[in-house]
């Protein structure tokens, strides 16, 4: 077991598929010559040439649409957008064709093409280079949506992405790249369903994905510390589709729900998980499930206010305090 | 072309209006749904492009407007019907629709219904092609109006670069709906706009069957000997509107009967006649044939072919049973 950062773990993981497959392709902007703006392709424009580490105009909907396109022969492009801010110009190919290629052919075409791009807040990028666009995504019929938290998933959930016959959107995070964790030495393929128990806990579930499930874990630490709630920290790494066993189980376990978005609340993942609570085991809730999400702004630049926008693990905290009246 | 070659197109080329005219009235009728584009009086495009390219080997896309080139292509017109009438027997089994006819076994790769949208995929399909190597080439069939998307500079720009092997056919029917294109684009010769991409073009009459072969063979070779994408622009005209939906009153009645004039199906059967090489006789008897056929054959198929069970509703949203998804086989 090494231990790597995340974007060592996208790197090696897209490095394996390469030397596997020979219709696997990466591209994208400044993923080449230059090894990518997160360093998530270094060294593969030299190991692997020109034509199969793709660097490309910033031409993102047209890419995008290319790299789709191959895909109907049987390649297994990953495209990888620089900022998910980008990826609304390219919202036609993935929402009008990636999706709905399939279904609209009754069958004949897919589209196994995988999409990386970092969403995310990170320091002081202002309003367009914020957005934090899981909820688009996972709204699609047709697309399947991924969002790792740590090394492990990210290296795992790639590998099995590129594999996958249905078109992958992976969602990174701009502040997690240099994140340490474990990966397993030996090659390994991360489900593209389902969630993780990331703490198991008694009194509360705390659901998380991506960078929310770090909150909600130091989050967890103070209630057990300070308050002896033991919160269990549900990892939604799968977005499209929800896990709908997995937050029923936990909720049967705790009762009790709290959801932390990076995202603003309104057609969410918290309104989303809230749904399937509803749905699926409501009258095993002591309280009404409440969500931490970021104000309804367009992020701001001045420092403070961007701290102000976004919620943070005391907002975790607090909303757990609220929810036992403390 | 080959005076065989000739007879035969002149054949298929009637049998591309008669369907149309056919859906056109099944429409009428509300037997097909949705919207409907139809193609008559731009048959020489499809027809002269595709004879000089190889059906069923160089995979072929194009927009909403694509019945014709999935029957050019090698589809089965009673299978392009039924999907029409919506029924499981449908090229795309009732999911599609007019504007999604797909026949992947003839490498005919589908009609796209954003305008524009095909210019990417066509050149990822070239892509494709490329890193296995073989001979096929991508032809990408669009109207003249998606060129003022943003994907059809994109396009040409990355497939210039890359050196894939594309075709693009601009079917230039001077109308983007119902805005005529001197009043949508700055550049109105479509031929010249991608001069930008150092990109090798032409313009010619696509109302002439003979003309269009004999330029689309020039840029299919072109296209295949690896020198990378052709554009070719096509004049034409579509002798209704744009869709069912569309009243077609923004067209002069003058304009309208000068086009008509250059019929495509009209000019090559003139020209067989005045060369003796068929009768107006034997034209009819074909005419006749073609609409027993229509009506008797593909017809009939589609009107008594089943619907889709609704139990399959939600089919085909994801691959079935992916193993991938659980994390592989172990």
């Amino acid at each position: 077991m090494a231990e790597m950062m995340y974007w060592e773990a996208i790197r090696r993981a897209q490095d394996e598929e390469m030397a596997n497959d020979p219709m696997v392709f990466l591209m994208g902007e400044d993923i080449g010559v230059a090894g990518g703006t997160y360093k998530a392709t270094q060294g593969l424009y030299k190991k692997y040439g020109e034509h199969r580490v793709i660097d490309t105009p910033i031409s993102e909907n047209g890419f995008t649409g290319l790299g789709i396109g191959a895909s109907f022969l049987g390649a297994r492009p990953i495209i990888e957008i620089m900022s998910v801010n980008f990826a609304w110009l390219a919202m036609d190919q993935i929402f009008n064709t990636a999706a709905k290629v399939r279904y609209m052919s009754g069958g004949q075409l897919e589209a196994p093409v995988v999409v990386r791009s970092p969403g995310g807040t990170a320091h002081q990028l202002g309003s367009q280079h914020s957005a934090r666009m899981e909820k688009v995504f996972m709204g699609i019929a047709g697309l399947r949506v991924v969002t790792p938290s740590n090394p492990r998933q990210a290296y795992g959930l790639i590998k099995s992405a590129v594999r996958c016959n249905d078109p992958v959107f992976i969602n990174e995070h701009e502040r997690m790249y240099n994140m340490k964790g474990e990966v397993p030495d030996e090659e390994f393929f991360h489900p593209l369903e389902g969630s993780d128990i990331a703490r198991p806990g008694r009194d509360v579930t705390l659901f998380g994905y991506n960078i929310s499930v770090h909150w909600c874990l130091q989050a967890a630490e103070t209630l057990a510390k300070t308050y002896g709630i033991e919160a269990e920290v549900v990892d939604l790494y799968a977005l499209n589709p929800l896990d709908r066993a997995g937050i029923r189980e936990s909720v049967t376990r705790t009762h009790r729900a709290v959801i932390v978005e990076e995202a603003e609340p309104a057609v969410g993942v918290g309104a989303e998980v809230m749904a399937i609570i509803n749905e699926e085991c409501f009258f095993e809730l002591d309280a009404a499930p409440v969500r931490v999400s970021a104000l309804n702004v367009p992020i701001p630049y001045n420092h403070k206010l961007e701290v102000a926008a976004l919620p943070d693990v005391d907002d975790v905290v607090n909303a757990v305090r609220g929810m036992f009246g403390l | 072309m080959k005076v065989a070659d000739k007879k035969r197109v002149l054949r298929e080329m009637l049998f591309a209006r008669r369907f149309e005219e056919r859906c056109y009235e099944a429409y009428v009728e509300r037997k097909i749904g949705g919207f409907l584009h139809l193609y008559p009086g731009e048959e020489a495009c499809a027809f002269g492009v595709l004879e000089a390219a190889r059906a069923g080997h160089d995979y072929v896309i194009t927009s909403y407007r694509d019945h014709v080139h999935a029957i050019k292509s090698g589809a089965d017109p009673k299978e392009v019907m039924a999907e029409l009438y919506g029924k499981e027997t449908g090229v795309s089994k009732g999911r599609g629709g007019s504007m999604h006819i797909f026949d992947v076994k003839h490498r005919f790769m589908g009609g796209y219904a954003l305008v524009g949208g095909p210019f990417p995929l066509a050149a990822g399909i070239a892509k494709a092609i490329q890193m296995k190597g073989g001979d096929e080439i991508c032809i990408c069939f669009l109207g003249d109006a998606a060129n003022n998307q943003g994907t059809f500079h994109e396009s040409l720009n990355m497939a210039k670069l890359w050196n894939l092997p594309v075709l693009y056919v601009c079917e230039n029917n001077l109308y983007g709906i119902g805005t005529r294109i001197d009043r949508s684009t700055a550049v109105v010769d479509q031929y010249k706009r991608v001069s930008g991409y150092n990109i090798p073009s032409a313009q010619e009459d696509g109302q002439d069957i003979e003309l269009v072969y004999k330029a689309a063979t020039k840029a299919v070779n072109h296209v295949r000997s690896g020198k990378g994408p052709y554009f070719l622009e096509l004049m034409t005209y579509r002798y209704r509107g744009h869709s069912m939906s569309d009243s077609n009153a923004y067209r002069a009645k003058t304009e309208e009967r000068m086009w008509s004039k250059r019929d495509p199906v009209i000019m090559l059967r003139d020209r067989l006649i005045d060369a003796g090489q068929i009768t107006l006789r034997e034209y009819k008897h074909m005419d006749t044939e073609i609409l027993d056929e229509i009506e008797n054959r593909i017809i009939a198929f589609a009107e008594s072919s089943s619907e889709p069970d609704v139990a399959g509703v939600e089919n085909y949203v994801l691959a079935e049973n992916d193993p991938w998804v659980k994390g592989g086989v172990h």
